[in-house]
């Protein structure tokens, strides 16, 4: 795949350029806020609480006075850490199951298959909630959950997606033509699954920031000294039906974000894709004829990978 | 029943797919249509009874005994299918519903147009069954689809087709997906029904060999327009277009010749 | 078909006794599962430079035969050789010299390329991994205006390309690598009939040009019958009849050959 073209096509497409320029501005705060903020965000002055946006406090404060948007800035630190690390640990489990359960023995594929099944079944926040029970809420708690429940969900779907594409003609002629195991996997597997497994780890990217966000609003995430979107909505939540307006600013964070990642993992698979480009029809110096397609009515439409369904967040 | 199909025109979005393309099926008779894949020949049926795709627009007159369909209420077009015109497509595996019995199925054109009982259409369903051939009647009507074969899914097919004993049957190379000799066995199914009852035939294939064997006349399409139509004999021995020529070349280039 | 010499070249492809078993997963515990015989007992003779073909309907076992004969799936007894060295399945590395000398087309030119790769890449797919020496981009350019495409194409991927066409890319791909052997599993089935015809053509005019031997499998007795020096008619994973093309089909003597050919509707 040529690189410029893939990213030309992607920043083209409306999903792609505004999941890569959101999500651009969060990496870009997360790294500022490391050194770096307007004000200290946990610079309590209960005699500034509740004051309407200016630009000494741009979104206002709360209620105990601290800035809303030095307090959002800082938690991007949060929110990046979260979305990364889960996503390797999903990646990790995610490749490791699926790899398992489609390239080995019978026996063991099948053990896993039946394993997989059964861990999908468990819900990952209320496994997050106990362990944070257990161990105290920390952020490593909500990767290592979250990133251990999407992982397995990202093997079920990266699963079956092997096995469709070991399955297909073009594989079988792959290996009546000299290629060995290795090379099948690399030059035809890979690249036809990513795809697929592109989208579930963004989703689940997306679906751990919310997981993050719910946790801490409950109190089982990010502990009080960390700061979190979900912790900040938690606590300007209480006061909803006296300063409805300030609960907007993490609420707003927390939704762009997942948004962006989602639109990303789509726009990344629809660019990756070379039957979605603007194709050219009818190439070939004998244009004859077209072939019969299988059924009754016209072309083949390329089988572009549907979007699964998420698993829940509140479970 | 005759079938007079006038100046079709089938557009999606900005394309002409079916380009005034004109049939005429007098009562009893078998007509065929051949084209290769992108021909039309598919659309052009499916417009007969108002079956056409989203964003599809027809224009011409589609006449049922002088009864214009064109432009009809999808009610009207209902109470049609299945009752007056019956149809069979091409791949039995995916047009039989796969968690619905096959008895269930043959009599449901029976219970959507008639007041029939259950029992009787049970009954009826067996018969049915029995005259297109599937081997224990009684039986095979509790089995679903995927316990028989390719070819007597299509004979499911045919006998929900013609249930209602339906005055023009439409199909859409019904025998495409079979193995050769459960084709050969289909098409003789078909021909001794349509000449049993006298139903009007309009027969689409891409298959010259199987259109001389069931149609008496045909027409030949080509990116959605008629090149040229008449008896079959005399598209086969003395083709006027060059498409006609180029199909009937083709076929004798590919096919079997017993002599 | 007579001016190729086909009667004293010697054996390229022998496959004697050959039967694939298949255990399907059992219903009780108590039970062992249902056996499904496959093939039972093939033999099979392809001589260089000759065309062969294998004619059988859905199920009859021609897709496990070309799966054995090709060591893409083992079989349960009997053997299989080329050209005099035994066929079985192995480390790609150890099979090289097999997949050297053999080339495939597969029946639905919509799946058979990798919608992933480019046509060119796909073409060269066997240079690469045989270590085919010489200039890649250059024998796949000739290959593809050999199939009647153009060199550029090589850029193109493979949607944007007709069903007849892809076959074509699939006949490159299969080809380029200057195997002696082509195996087809009913490459024209899913083509129409012009696009057929064209695609019939190219076929004649490689074997003959590069002395391939080809091993047809279809159930398009047309077919066979403009491409095939001589027949075995496969039947619930038996070879029921085998002989020349025109002796089989001709004057069939089991019962089930002739059902198949009277079976084919025939113009006129």
């Amino acid at each position: 795949m040529r690189r410029g073209a893939f990213v030309r096509d992607l920043l083209g497409r409306p999903q792609g350029a505004f999941g890569v320029g959101w999500l651009a501005v969060v990496v870009a705060c997360a790294v500022v806020s490391r050194f770096w903020t307007p004000l200290d965000p946990f610079d309590t002055d209960p005699y500034s609480a509740w004051l309407t946006p200016s630009p000494a406090h741009p979104f206002g404060t709360d209620s105990v006075g601290r800035d809303i948007f030095s307090y959002v800035f800082a938690a991007t630190g949060t929110t990046v850490v979260v979305a990364v690390a889960s996503g390797v640990v999903a990646t990790v489990v995610g490749v490791g199951l699926a790899a398992l359960g489609s390239l080995t023995a019978r026996w063991v594929r099948e053990s896993v298959a039946v394993l997989i099944d059964v861990l999908v079944a468990f819900p990952t926040l209320l496994i997050a909630m106990a362990l944070a029970a257990a161990f105290g809420g920390s952020l490593t708690v909500v990767v290592v959950a979250v990133g251990i429940g999407y992982g397995v969900s990202i093997a079920r779907v990266s699963r079956s997606e092997i096995r469709r594409v070991a399955r297909t003609d073009y594989v079988l002629a792959a290996r009546a033509n000299g290629l060995g195991t290795g090379a099948v996997l690399r030059r035809h597997l890979l690249p036809n699954v990513a795809p697929v497994f592109v989208v579930q780890l963004s989703l689940s990217m997306a679906t751990s920031v919310l997981a993050e966000a719910g946790l801490s609003f409950l109190g089982y995430g990010a502990p009080a000294d960390t700061a979190s979107w979900g912790r900040l909505l938690s606590d300007l939540q209480k006061f909803i039906g006296i300063h409805p307006g300030s609960v907007v600013w993490p609420g707003l964070a927390i939704t762009l974000t997942v948004l962006a990642l989602n639109l990303l993992g789509d726009a990344v698979r629809d660019a990756s894709d070379p039957r979605l480009r603007s194709g050219r029809a009818g190439r070939g110096a004998a244009a004859g004829p077209t072939g019969r397609p299988t059924g009754p009515t016209g072309p083949v439409t390329p089988a572009a990978p549907s979007r699964p369904v998420a698993p829940e967040v509140v479970s | 029943m005759s079938l007079v199909i006038d100046d079709l025109t089938v557009t999606i979005g900005d394309r002409r797919v079916v380009d005034g393309v004109s049939l005429h099926v007098p009562d009893g008779a078998r007509v065929g249509m051949i084209g290769e894949s992108g021909s039309g020949k598919s659309l052009t049926t499916l417009a007969v009874l108002g079956l056409l795709p989203d964003g599809a627009r027809a224009t011409g007159s589609i006449r049922l005994d002088g009864r214009e369909l064109l432009g009809a209420s999808e009610r009207e077009l209902a109470g049609l299918r299945g009752r007056v015109v019956g149809t069979v497509f091409q791949d039995p595996g995916t047009t039989l519903d796969p968690v619905v019995t096959v008895g269930r199925q043959i009599a449901e054109p029976l219970r959507l147009h008639t007041r029939i009982g259950r029992r009787d259409a049970r009954a009826r369903a067996v018969a049915a069954a029995a005259e297109v051939g599937l081997p224990e009647p009684e039986s095979v009507v509790d089995l679903y689809p995927h316990q028989l074969s390719g070819g007597q899914r299509q004979r499911v097919g045919i006998a929900m087709a013609l249930i209602n004993r339906p005055g023009l049957v439409l199909a859409d190379e019904p025998t495409t997906a079979l193995d050769v000799t459960t084709q050969a066995e289909v098409l003789a199914l078909f021909q001794r029904l349509v000449d049993e009852r006298r139903t009007s035939l309009l027969f689409v294939t891409h298959d010259l060999a199987v259109l001389s064997r069931i149609t008496d006349h045909a027409a030949v399409l080509s990116h959605g327009r008629v090149v040229e139509s008449g008896p079959v004999e005399q598209l086969l021995h003395r083709p006027e277009h060059e498409v006609t020529r180029g199909l009937v070349e083709a076929t004798r280039a590919t096919t079997w010749r017993a002599s | 078909m007579s001016d190729r010499t086909t009667d004293t070249a010697p054996p390229l492809l022998v496959a004697r006794g050959l039967t694939r078993t298949f255990t399907l997963p059992r219903r009780s515990p108590f039970q062992p599962g249902p056996v499904r015989h496959a093939l039972v007992d093939a033999d099979l003779e392809v001589a260089a430079g000759e065309s062969v073909a294998l004619i059988g309907e859905s199920g009859s076992g021609k897709s496990t035969l070309v799966r054995l004969l090709l060591a893409l799936d083992r079989a349960t007894s009997g053997t299989v050789a080329f050209d005099g060295r035994t066929v079985a399945p192995d480390r790609a590395s150890r099979l090289r010299w097999l997949r050297r000398q053999t080339g495939i087309v597969l029946q639905d030119p919509y799946s058979s390329l990798d919608p992933r790769m480019r046509v060119g890449d796909t073409i060269a797919e066997p240079l690469r991994a045989l270590g085919v020496e010489g200039d890649h981009d250059r024998l796949v350019a000739e290959m593809l205006e050999r199939v009647g495409l153009d060199a550029g194409d090589a850029e193109a991927w493979p949607h944007e390309f007709s069903g007849g066409q892809r076959q074509r890319i699939a006949l490159a791909r299969a080809l380029v690598h200057r195997p002696r052997l082509l195996i087809g599993d009913e490459p024209m089935s899913a083509l129409d009939v012009t696009v057929r015809a064209q695609v019939l053509d190219l076929l004649r005019e490689l074997r003959d040009e590069r002395g391939l031997a080809l091993l047809l499998v279809s159930h398009d007795i047309g077919l066979v019958q403009h491409l095939a020096d001589r027949v075995a008619v496969l039947r619930d994973g038996r070879i029921v009849e085998q002989g020349a093309t025109d002796d089989v089909l001709r004057r069939p003597r089991h019962d089930y050959t002739r059902t198949l050919v009277d079976s084919v509707p025939t113009l006129d």
